[in-house]
């Protein structure tokens, strides 16, 4: 089933996003969740390393594996002809003496053999390669997705996670690093995309990178400058030749890393932050005509 | 030759930092990025490509419009919600080419997709070799695999001691190519909860392929008890504790020189660093 929604129908979703890893998505998507003080949904899509929950410590009430189908073989009813070997796009397949062996890691989950095979030969199995919970924080509904340690495939998992969205409440959204699929797949349809990152020669290209991504995209964004006072003025000239607005700076706080050791929000150890986000939050709702 | 692999799970640790360190050290190493997705080292060896080749990771379905007759069997086939009535949805699409095979009327073909470029380089540190991933494109793992290739070859042609491979963050796909055939993995996590997390995970990762993994906290003294608890979770693991890292607001000062080498006011973050990669290559 397809879902789609149009932009700007709807509470806003946001999507807080870097490129380079590190530069402190969790720190501000937390901080936009905590400093509301309203019903909001906070999704945590990034599978391989989720961090968020480390911070708002969200009472987990369901947790539901992501399955991928995977074809599994019927002996006496293949015949032999190798046309699923032609089929499937992933080498998951092997036809040796009279049998189809099946690398359930190479699998995709297309179903093409499953489907295809001339003589029914595949039945459909399933295997689990990651979960996703859902839990509550104060007035902050939480879902995540963790990839199972081994496992290659995010997007199946962002997927379903992306389908968990509430759309009577704003919206958070904690992306993955980087700028390609698993990234794609957490800011796709969103209201807009806040861009973290620091000002320095690695902070700006990986910037340059997801700038670009949500261009193709379509998806409006802004820059936090974060460890602001920790490089040079790269980022902001790249932001100012492309017209970007940069909507907040944050100075670098031995405070904000004492929380994060800790494992606490910065707003809730110190609520003067608060403001901050808040004051972020509002440049948004301004930008995407929600206020 | 020994292979390498910086790895933290959590971003922004310091990783390509730290192989930056190790150049200035080492005399006898080829080097790969293998963060496809945020290559950075780059940014600070300043290389000279010699060589800029074309990567085709995957492949889309073109539907011939005219053809099509919107018969729907393609979505009715596709599990990846990623064709509609012969219109392809591209960034949901996996390439698998189911859509192909049960189109009514022959209407699909697959064509490949230009998803990156490899770069060979020389740098004065030695052989590098990196990649960029095209915007919003998929299939990093490939591109990983296609770059240690590469580097591999070059590190044995060459007789090279070591290849030293600078990770992307995570342990998805792009990581686990990163990390298969390593001789060592150097984990470099920060003293943060979700520092000793993810490291957790790439632990987990590494055992999981049979790796042998190595540890050491960058920005330590922003917090030495965070710090300590991972070093007690070294010990609980058994897994080998290379030492801390100082913090130093000057270690940026490399990165806007656009060099690996640091400045006097973070010269106490080299020593460690150093120390660190100096009992890594007694491993």
């Amino acid at each position: 089933m397809r879902r789609r929604r149009l932009r700007g129908v709807g509470p806003v979703i946001v999507a807080v996003a870097s490129g380079k890893g590190g530069t402190g998505k969790t720190t501000v998507a937390t901080g936009l969740a905590l400093s509301l003080e309203k019903e909001m949904c906070f999704l945590d899509c990034d599978v391989e390393e989720p961090n968020a929950h480390l911070l708002l410590h969200p009472v987990i009430a369901s947790a539901e594996p992501v399955y991928l189908p995977v074809p599994v073989f019927v002996p006496d009813r293949c015949s032999g002809c190798g046309y699923c070997l032609d089929v499937c796009n992933y080498n998951a397949l092997a036809l040796i003496a009279d049998k189809v062996i099946v690398f359930e890691q190479m699998c995709h989950g297309c179903g093409g053999c499953i489907g295809l095979c001339p003589t029914g030969t595949f039945e459909e199995g399933r295997r689990a390669i990651g979960v996703v919970e859902e839990g509550r924080t104060g007035k902050i509904f939480f879902a995540h997705g963790k990839l199972n340690v081994g496992e290659a495939l995010v997007p199946p998992i962002i997927k379903n996670l992306r389908q968990r969205l509430d759309t009577v409440m704003p919206t958070v959204i904690d992306c993955p690093p980087g700028a390609s699929c698993p990234v794609v797949q957490s800011v796709r349809g969103v209201d807009f995309c806040l861009a973290v990152t620091e000002p320095t020669p690695f902070g700006r290209h990986d910037l340059e990178a997801v700038v670009e991504m949500l261009k193709i995209l379509g998806v409006p964004c802004g820059v936090v400058i974060n460890r602001a006072d920790l490089g040079d003025a790269g980022v902001k000239d790249f932001c100012n030749e492309k017209g970007i607005p940069v909507l907040a700076e944050i100075p670098f706080d031995e405070e904000v890393v004492r929380s994060a050791a800790a494992g606490v929000a910065v707003t809730e150890r110190n609520p003067s932050w608060r403001r901050v986000f808040r004051g972020l939050w509002g440049e948004i709702e301004r930008l995407t005509n929600y206020a | 030759m020994r292979e390498i692999v910086v790895l933290s799970g959590k971003g922004g640790t310091g990783k390509t930092t730290m192989v930056g360190v190790f150049a200035t050290l080492a005399e006898d190493a080829v080097f790969a990025d293998t963060d496809v997705d945020a290559a950075n080292l780059h940014v600070i060896f300043n290389p000279e490509v010699v060589n800029k080749e074309p990567f085709f990771g995957s492949q889309l379905p073109v539907v011939d419009q005219e053809e099509c007759i919107r018969c729907g069997v393609c979505t009715d086939m596709c599990r990846f919600d990623a064709v509609h009535y012969g219109e392809v949805d591209e960034y949901n699409c996996e390439g698998c080419g189911v859509c192909l095979h049960v189109c009514s009327v022959g209407a699909i073909t697959l064509k490949d997709v230009l998803s990156g470029y490899v770069y060979d380089s020389k740098t004065p540190y030695g052989p590098f070799f990196y990649a960029e991933l095209g915007v919003a494109q998929e299939s990093s793992g490939k591109l990983v695999v296609r770059v240690k290739e590469k580097a591999r070859q070059a590190a044995k042609k060459e007789n090279k001691a070591f290849l030293v491979v600078d990770g992307p963050p995570g342990i998805g796909c792009p990581a686990i190519a990163a990390m298969s055939g390593a001789d060592l993995i150097l984990a470099v996590t920060e003293p943060t909860a979700a520092g000793l997390h993810d490291l957790a995970r790439v632990v987990g990762l590494a055992r999981h392929f049979g790796t042998t993994v190595a540890v050491c906290v960058n920005k330590a003294d922003l917090d030495e008890s965070m710090a300590s608890a991972i070093e007690n979770y070294c010990r609980d693991e058994g897994l080998v504790f290379l030492g801390r890292i100082p913090f130093a607001k000057g270690v940026v000062k490399a990165q806007l020189k656009r060099a690996p080498g640091m400045e006097q006011d973070a010269r106490p973050v080299e020593e460690a660093m150093k120390r660190v990669w100096r009992r890594a290559l007694c491993l």
